[in-house]
């Protein structure tokens, strides 16, 4: 075996605990479970890949920057559009959506064969739900595959760039304060919880490791409280699965549901009956 | 406590909605696939407003005798014929003065005197005309303006501006131009006088709207500043509501300032706000004289032009309807008229202020790369 096995993980090969399949796909490759959504992730991911590579080789440069696979134009609304077109952004998305179910499936199976909660196919399942939101949920409120963004490093910023200015100034958006909000609020979080416990467990030469009670005073003497262990990871999740969640809504209501300026939409408040 | 959180949620869920347009939308491509360069528009009944009125009666002949042989005082359409002279006195009077009629601007018992301030002024106003149609095709086509592009059946046209009084000084309660939500900015922090940093037509003035940095780090040569871009972004948010348009119409985000990946619509705003800056500079700036107090604003200076004067939030005013075939005598050349340095009539004293220098930056003397 190439991957040498650590001594604690054969208590971990559960069998069963399958969604699918039975026992069929319920075996490991290594170390790495693989199961019946292992080998549809495995497929589908592989044939995104190629077909990025394939249009990739039909279009203008090979420069890793500027390769970019386009959504199709407006005209052909949600029909298929041809390959060089567009259709080969509707098939990669496909592709990247049915690999990225899949392996969060993967995920609850592994959850099933541990006993655990469902927390991280959950908090995979909510960048999913980002990614539909943008390139499925809102071209179709809008009518049109055209609305998708561009699969390319540079070409998906300009992207961004441009749809935050369709609606002249996108920080002004509610849903995007929050969803920047909870993003940087997710990175400080990590930052301050990392920092602390490499303080803990890097002690001075000679030193023991500090246990969760110094943490815990720490911030008590810095804040005035601590959420403790075990509460600063159920808080990271909740910040990180806000993010990703105000980040779908700051985009699917960008069109579908308000197409002037962001600036604008805040005039609800100034006309407040309270003092206007 | 049930109650209580329905009664919340029920508010909270009328208000998110209540924010919204939940109405039809049209959506637009603006640019190559991919780019992001779109627009959604709410699909809206066309205005009233927007409706453009026929020729009163068919257009006359423009043959026949010239209008300077049968009246006088006529300094722009005496080399009209007679029958457009009087085919061209009833639209403007429809266009413009349609409750007052032909007295608002000229003394019915002598329509020759120049007695008005407000003949004076419509004179202008038609060289004016002439000289966008005649000399501004880079803007406005084939399809041309007339009087009513900008009045809409009102004496004044309801998009002006005039130059913003002096800032208060001290720091209490002074917002220094800015923080002010008004339609102008599109209801944004950015500066509110933005016109007037950018579409006087004095060319001691106007500075360039393009403010986008050079090079990575300011040197002597390059000190722009964030500052300087926050005006630019306002009077550039004021295009996009004047046109209902947004950025991309014009321009690619990845570089705002680069042509080759800016639309074609680029080079006809840089022609429109050039054709703003003459309009203001040389027309509307020689009447400061003619203009009483009342058609002023706080700073003495008559009502400006900008693009939402003609364009009324359409990209194209009166959805491209070239309503100006029909009027022969707005399309000549504009030539030159006197303006009277008083008025005897008795008007609200005309504030004496200096003549505006009557100078718009040369067109031709930049290109488009400028």
């Amino acid at each position: 075996m190439a991957m040498a096995l650590l001594s604690f993980e054969r208590k971990y090969r559960v069998r069963g605990g399958t969604l699918i399949g039975g026992d069929l796909f319920d075996f490991w490759v290594g170390p790495f479970y693989v199961g019946f959504f292992g080998v549809v992730t495995a497929i589908f991911a592989s044939l995104g890949t190629a077909l990025i590579f394939y249009s990739a080789s039909q279009g203008p440069t090979w420069n890793p920057w500027l390769i970019s696979i386009a959504p199709p134009d407006l005209k052909y609304g949600l029909a298929l559009a041809p390959l060089k077109e567009g259709g080969f952004w509707q098939i990669i998305t496909v592709c990247a959506l049915v690999s990225f179910v899949s392996w969060a499936l993967r995920e609850v199976e592994i959850c099933r064969k541990l006993g655990m909660g469902y927390h991280v196919p959950v908090a995979f399942g909510m960048a999913i739900f980002a990614y539909f939101t943008l390139v499925v949920i809102r071209p179709v409120l809008l009518g049109a595959w055209h609305w998708g963004f561009p699969y390319g490093i540079f070409s998906h910023l300009d992207w961004v760039s441009n749809t935050g200015y369709q609606y002249l100034h996108f920080h002004y958006n509610p849903a995007h304060m929050l969803a920047v909000s909870f993003f940087f609020t997710t990175t400080l979080a990590l930052a301050l919880h990392g920092a602390l416990v490499l303080s803990a467990v890097n002690p001075p030469k000679g030193g023991e490791v500090k246990s969760p009670e110094y943490e815990d005073t720490f911030f008590r003497d810095l804040i005035g409280y601590s959420i403790g262990t075990l509460g600063i990871h159920r808080l990271g999740l909740l910040l990180a699965l806000n993010a990703g969640f105000w980040s779908a809504v700051c985009i699917v209501i960008s069109g579908p549901l308000w197409t002037r300026g962001w600036p604008e939409w805040w005039t609800w408040w100034l006309n407040l009956p309270i003092w206007s | 406590m049930r109650r209580i959180t329905a009664i919340a949620l029920a508010a909270l869920a009328a208000l998110s909605l209540g924010g919204c347009e939940l109405s039809h939308k049209v959506s637009g491509q603006n640019g190559y696939r991919g780019t992001g360069m779109d627009q959604v528009t709410v699909k809206k009944v066309a205005m009233a407003k927007d409706e453009v009125p026929p020729p009163p009666y068919d257009p006359p002949s423009t043959d026949g005798p010239r209008a300077k042989e049968q009246f006088q005082n006529l300094q722009v359409l005496g080399d009209e014929s007679a029958e457009q002279l009087s085919y061209t006195m009833a639209v403007m009077t429809a266009w413009v003065a349609p409750k007052e009629g032909c007295n608002y601007c000229h003394n019915p018992n002598n329509m020759a005197s120049d007695e008005l301030y407000t003949k004076v002024v419509a004179r202008r106003m038609l060289q004016m005309t002439r000289n966008i149609n005649h000399n501004w095709q880079s803007h406005v086509a084939q399809t041309g303006v007339t009087c009513w592009t900008c009045h809409r059946g009102q004496a004044v046209p309801t998009n002006h501006w005039t130059m913003p009084p002096a800032p208060p000084s001290g720091i209490i309660g002074n917002r220094h131009g800015q923080d002010d939500p008004i339609a102008a900015t599109g209801f944004s922090s950015l500066p509110d006088a933005s016109l007037a940093l950018y579409l006087t037509g004095d060319p001691k003035k106007d500075q360039n709207i393009r403010v986008q940095a050079t090079a990575a780090h300011p040197s002597p040569a390059d000190k722009t500043s964030v500052m300087q871009t926050e005006n630019s972004y306002a009077v550039m948010i004021h295009v996009s509501k004047a046109l209902g348009v947004n950025c991309t119409f014009c321009h690619n985000a990845q570089a705002f300032g680069a042509w080759p990946i800016s639309t074609p619509k680029r080079a006809k705003a840089w022609y429109g706000i050039r054709m703003v800056r003459e309009t203001n500079g040389q027309y509307i700036g020689s009447l400061t004289s003619a203009f009483p107090a009342y058609r002023k604003g706080p700073m003495g200076d008559p009502f400006k032009v900008s693009c939402a004067t003609c364009h009324q939030g359409k990209n194209k005013p009166m959805g491209g309807y070239p309503m100006a075939k029909d009027y022969h005598a707005l399309w000549g050349a504009p030539g030159n008229a006197t303006v009277p340095a008083t008025f005897p009539t008795p008007l609200q004293a005309p504030t004496p202020t200096q003549p505006v220098a009557s100078a718009a930056p040369a067109r031709g003397a930049a290109t488009p790369q400028g």
